[in-house]
């Protein structure tokens, strides 16, 4: 932090500047170890840059990618084109986070289209760990795997109704 | 390489990967010899962090020996065992030079929020994660810290995140000797963050959770009191009434986004995401606390909206103090607490569990099966 001194000719056209600085006013302390560097900016010895060889988003409240970056799944697909779109946007905004929450929807689906591709059958229960639930929890499961059934019935009972009813209607 | 793989809302499976490689002059490679899952974990598993993408291995607290450096690195050899901080830290910029490490500005493109975690979804620089048999570590001459030797590693392990987290909300609470200190949330952070705030001199550590198991480990843990939520129809009025009416001097949110106790804030906060979680641990911490209190947040909450109630945060003149754990920064001192015995985190790990089996380890956790504190995932290529 410059120092009062240091500053103070640059103000001295403003009646009253700094008289009651008090540097012990400071609730950042300890987790903040200040610096002289306060209001230096964007200005220190910035570490070497990795290169990206795949797509890497930035946020656009950065003038680029930071020195180093993680590369792990690069944006592809209809997920990937939402991420692009909501980069446009703030941190600040809607216009960011909603895309990027659908687009990670939609790659819920893209990731079980990839899978069967690679000839693959998700074993979704395996996934969401029914083993431990079976072990730890068995009424838990139970009742998850009646409400389950119960909101299948219903379902196919509701397309069936509509169905004859479409069908009468005809 | 085996790898936890994140596929979708609630599923997760190990799989095999590529390994690592040294992407930068200043990375490293580490063999994971353990890896912890964290509540931080369940709000990615929970599909509540955007930009969490289809593929991606968690896992931000880890430890390892180093497999392979980069060019630029110095402070570590192949060999070493080390526990790394979950913070990916540049120690260049203005905020790490300030000990900021939980806010470096040169680990994370993707958001100028939050610095970059491993494994932590691209919100939080797009990092792989140490639920793996291997890890690429960036800026390896800043972050990764040799083990003391003699280090039981299930303390190291917990050196990454919990330890440092419990202490740094206590510490953020400004705790003034004698305060009331209550700690919403006895999970790992909060059962550490009541053990820590009696380092600062607390008078009396109230907690507060749903679940019996973990009031019971943190009651004699911290030793603290510590009282149900579920078994009390108002925890603000039950507060005020047993601080002789004036509120906690200090409340300290270890509970973050996936916060139970009122059904307008889950609806809105976990089932519909209209709000960036459910913010019911930060509503009564701000009700709870005294006029002037300060109020300390190391719960994890989502990078958009929440509904707290602000005007009585002005109206009682609090102060708010949150921040991710700058890990690095707390290291030397939280060492020297665990080789004198001040502090005994490994007592918090209950559950050990192949790499093999995350999905399970990931669903114990996130549904508090089997009296579950803390589980750690130990890769088949631990013992190599
Ligand atoms: N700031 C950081 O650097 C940092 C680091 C690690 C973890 N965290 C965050 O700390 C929080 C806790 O992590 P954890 O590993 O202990 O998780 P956890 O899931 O094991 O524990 C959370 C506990 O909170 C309880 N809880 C739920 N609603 C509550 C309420 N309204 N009042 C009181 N308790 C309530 C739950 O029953 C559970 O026991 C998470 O939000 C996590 O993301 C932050
Ligand atoms: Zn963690
Ligand atoms: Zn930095």
């Amino acid at each position: 932090m410059p120092n009062l001194e240091e500053l103070a000719p640059q103000f001295a056209h403003i009646k009253g500047w700094g008289i009651d600085a008090d540097p012990k006013n400071d609730p950042t302390y300890p987790m903040k170890q200040r610096t002289n560097a306060e209001h230096s900016g964007y200005s220190w010895d910035r570490p070497t840059q990795q290169v990206a060889h795949e797509e890497v988003l930035h946020s656009n409240e950065r003038p680029g990618l930071t020195a180093v970056f993680g590369t792990t799944v690069p944006p592809t697909g209809l997920s990937g084109a939402l991420r692009r779109y909501a980069f446009q946007y703030s941190e600040s905004s809607y216009g960011h986070w909603l895309p990027l929450l659908l687009a990670d929807r939609v790659n819920v689906v893209e990731g079980i289209i990839d899978d069967f591709k690679q000839g693959r059958v998700p074993n979704i229960f395996a996934e969401k760990g029914w083993k431990s639930e079976w072990k730890h929890n068995p009424q838990g499961l139970a009742t998850k795997v009646l409400i389950t059934v119960a909101i299948t019935a219903g379902v196919v009972a509701l397309l069936r109704g509509n169905r004859s009813r479409s069908l009468q209607r005809a | 390489m085996l790898a936890m793989n994140y596929r979708g809302p609630g599923r997760v499976r190990i799989d095999h990967k590529p390994m690592p490689e040294i992407k930068h002059p200043e990375d490293a490679i580490v063999r994971v010899t353990r890896s912890c899952i964290c509540g931080s974990d369940l709000h990615l598993y929970n599909g509540n962090v955007p930009d969490t993408r289809v593929g991606s291995t968690f896992g931000h607290e880890f430890i390892g020996v180093v497999e392979e450096i980069g060019p630029e690195v110095h402070k570590l050899k192949v060999g070493d065992q080390v526990l790394v901080p979950f913070n990916v830290a540049c120690g260049k910029c203005h905020f790490c030079q300030q000990g900021m490490f939980g806010n470096c500005h040169e680990s994370n493109p993707e958001a100028t929020a939050v610095g970059g975690i491993f494994g932590y979804s691209h919100t939080a620089g797009g990092y792989d994660g140490g639920q793996a048999e291997f890890v690429r570590v960036p800026y390896a001459n800043v972050g990764p810290t040799v083990i003391p030797p003699g280090m039981d590693p299930d303390d190291a392990v917990l050196l990454t995140d919990v330890v440092p987290t419990g202490y740094q909300a206590a510490e953020m609470g400004g705790i003034q000797p004698g305060d009331t200190v209550v700690v919403f949330g006895a999970g790992p952070v909060g059962i550490m963050a009541a053990r820590c705030a009696w380092l600062f001199g607390a008078g009396r550590v109230i907690v507060f959770d749903q679940y019996e198991y973990r009031l019971e480990f943190v009651r004699n843990y911290a030793p603290c009191e510590a009282y149900n939520f579920k078994e009390i129809d108002d925890p603000v009025l039950f507060i005020k009434k047993m601080t002789d009416w004036m509120g906690a001097d200090v409340c300290i949110d270890a509970v973050g986004a996936e916060a139970a106790g009122s059904a307008l804030q889950t609806i809105t906060g976990r089932k519909t995401l209209l709000q960036a979680g459910s913010a019911t641990a930060m509503h009564w911490a701000i009700n709870s606390v005294k006029k002037g209190g300060i109020i300390s947040v190391v719960g994890v909450y989502g990078p958009t909206d929440n509904l707290i109630p602000i005007g009585n945060f002005m109206n009682k003149g609090l102060t708010m103090r949150g921040n991710q754990t700058s890990v690095k920064r707390l290291l030397p001192r939280l060492i020297e607490h665990v080789q004198n015995g001040v502090l005994n985190p490994r007592a918090l790990i209950t559950h050990r569990v192949p790499l093999e089996d995350v999905a399970d380890a990931y669903h114990i956790f996130s549904e508090k099966l089997d009296n579950c504190i803390k589980p750690v995932l130990i890769p088949p290529s631990a013992n190599a």
